[in-house]
């Protein structure tokens, strides 16, 4: 079947922070991404999981893109004045997709 | 009955107990947990009540000018305590500027959570408070934010407020719910509340054991989690500031004249310290500064000590200052 090169992008962000950076991602005209729950972690800031949350803002998230390759300066950009002081990962790699007009 | 027969039987209570008890099992790590869908229905469910009934209590009393004057210190309070916090806070511990100013903010807004076993003190002591108390709680969590970033602007520079963050500070969920059940009460008043008594009334004790259970697991978690951040000057801090705070509060009870069970309420919102507003906020505007030492004091230690000790501590001693 016929594939076509894509660059996911995976933005693992303070939940406090997310409206502003999916405002961030929508501004670099990126209209698709996935938001999933994390349900916990270890970082410099040691260890959490969501059980022991008690704020609106507690808590990551992340923010998946997947995007032509073409794309992906202005979504790093836009999303990185977003996340640049923050606690949070923001990771690049490589795949495919069978529907391109979709990305 | 003496101060200290009355402070004995408030730490005496299912409330208190069911918080150590959520408490004990976080540091001995049980796995006893409350889902985070429940825990978040018995918040919505305690605030409404307690916004409710503050409604109905003000539309009983009708609005006075003490109202006013106690608003206005309330929101002078949460605006001056951080300057305090923040001083005592840089005497005591080997905390930086940044940290130490993230911290002052936390203790100039208040604990809901504080506030709600106070009332329910009051009520089991026969103690009457002012309903628009519950508004002095909602117009005292944002000004301490606003100080805690002049703070770090005057230190060292950076902390931003963003126009958005005020939105989100001023209409979170919490306050949102608070004010506009405060208002459906003062609205319906003593009708209204016929109506809906069952939920409001009845349950609430009970819901606000489960929930101050899984705010003891949630302390407790914070507490095992956090040491080490903390040095013994920082969680001294943790247990002087309330007292420092109750007293301001004392103090500006006594200057607006208010009855002993607002005294009170004022007394412990100017003690406790935010964990779930300031914290949300402080992420936003001062991304530096370390959440495990600003949550770790206020949820881990000034929490803890404001419900089992705090708590009747300040209510001798405005029976002693305002009389019973």
């Amino acid at each position: 079947m016929q594939t076509h090169k894509a660059k996911r992008v995976d933005i693992t962000i303070e939940k406090i922070m997310l409206s502003r950076l999916t405002d961030a991602i929508e501004k670099a005209d990126v209209s698709g991404y996935s938001i999933l729950p994390v349900f916990g972690g270890s970082g410099r800031s040691g260890a959490w999981t969501r059980e022991d949350n008690i704020g609106r803002g507690d808590g990551m998230v992340q923010v998946v893109c997947i995007i032509k390759p073409g794309r992906l300066d202005a979504l790093l950009d836009s999303a990185f004045e977003v996340v640049d002081r923050h606690i949070g990962v923001v990771t690049i790699t490589d795949c495919e997709v069978l529907r391109a007009e979709r990305f | 009955m003496d101060v200290f027969s009355l402070a004995a039987e408030t730490l005496v209570t299912p409330i208190v107990l069911s918080f150590v008890l959520g408490l004990f099992a976080a540091l001995v790590r049980s796995d006893l947990s409350i889902p985070e869908a429940v825990a978040k229905g018995m918040s919505l469910y305690l605030l409404f009540a307690i916004g409710f009934k503050g409604g109905v209590s003000l539309a009983d009393h009708g609005i006075e000018l003490t109202l006013g004057l106690t608003l206005l210190a309330g929101v002078l309070l949460s605006a001056i305590i951080p300057f305090v916090a923040y001083a005592v806070l840089r005497l005591m511990s080997g905390l930086n500027a940044l940290d130490a100013a993230a911290v002052a903010g936390h203790y100039g807004s208040i604990s809901i959570v504080t506030f709600v076993a106070s009332t329910s003190v009051l009520e089991s002591q026969g103690i009457m408070y002012d309903g628009y108390m519950v508004a002095v709680a909602a117009a005292m969590e944002a000004p301490a934010i606003l100080s805690a970033l002049w703070l770090v602007t005057r230190t060292k520079g950076g902390g931003t407020m963003e126009p958005g963050l005020w939105r989100e500070i001023m209409l979170n969920g919490s306050i949102v719910l608070l004010i506009g059940a405060f208002l459906i009460g003062m609205i319906t008043g003593e009708d209204g509340l016929k109506e809906i008594a069952p939920l409001v009334i009845a349950p609430f004790k009970g819901v606000l054991c489960l929930f101050l259970l899984d705010m003891g697991i949630i302390a407790g978690r914070g507490l095992r989690k956090g040491r080490g951040v903390l040095d013994a000057g920082a969680i001294a801090f943790g247990i002087v500031m309330p007292m420092i705070g109750a007293i301001f509060g004392l103090g500006a009870a006594m200057l607006l004249g208010i009855p002993l069970g607002s005294a009170l309420l004022l007394m412990v919102l100017s003690a406790s310290a935010s964990y779930i507003a300031v914290p949300a906020a402080m992420r936003v505007a001062l991304p530096e500064a370390n959440p495990s030492v600003y949550l770790t004091l206020s949820l881990g230690v000034t929490f803890p000590f404001n419900l089992v000790i705090g708590i009747p501590l300040y209510l001798a001693l405005a029976t002693v200052a305002i009389g019973g």
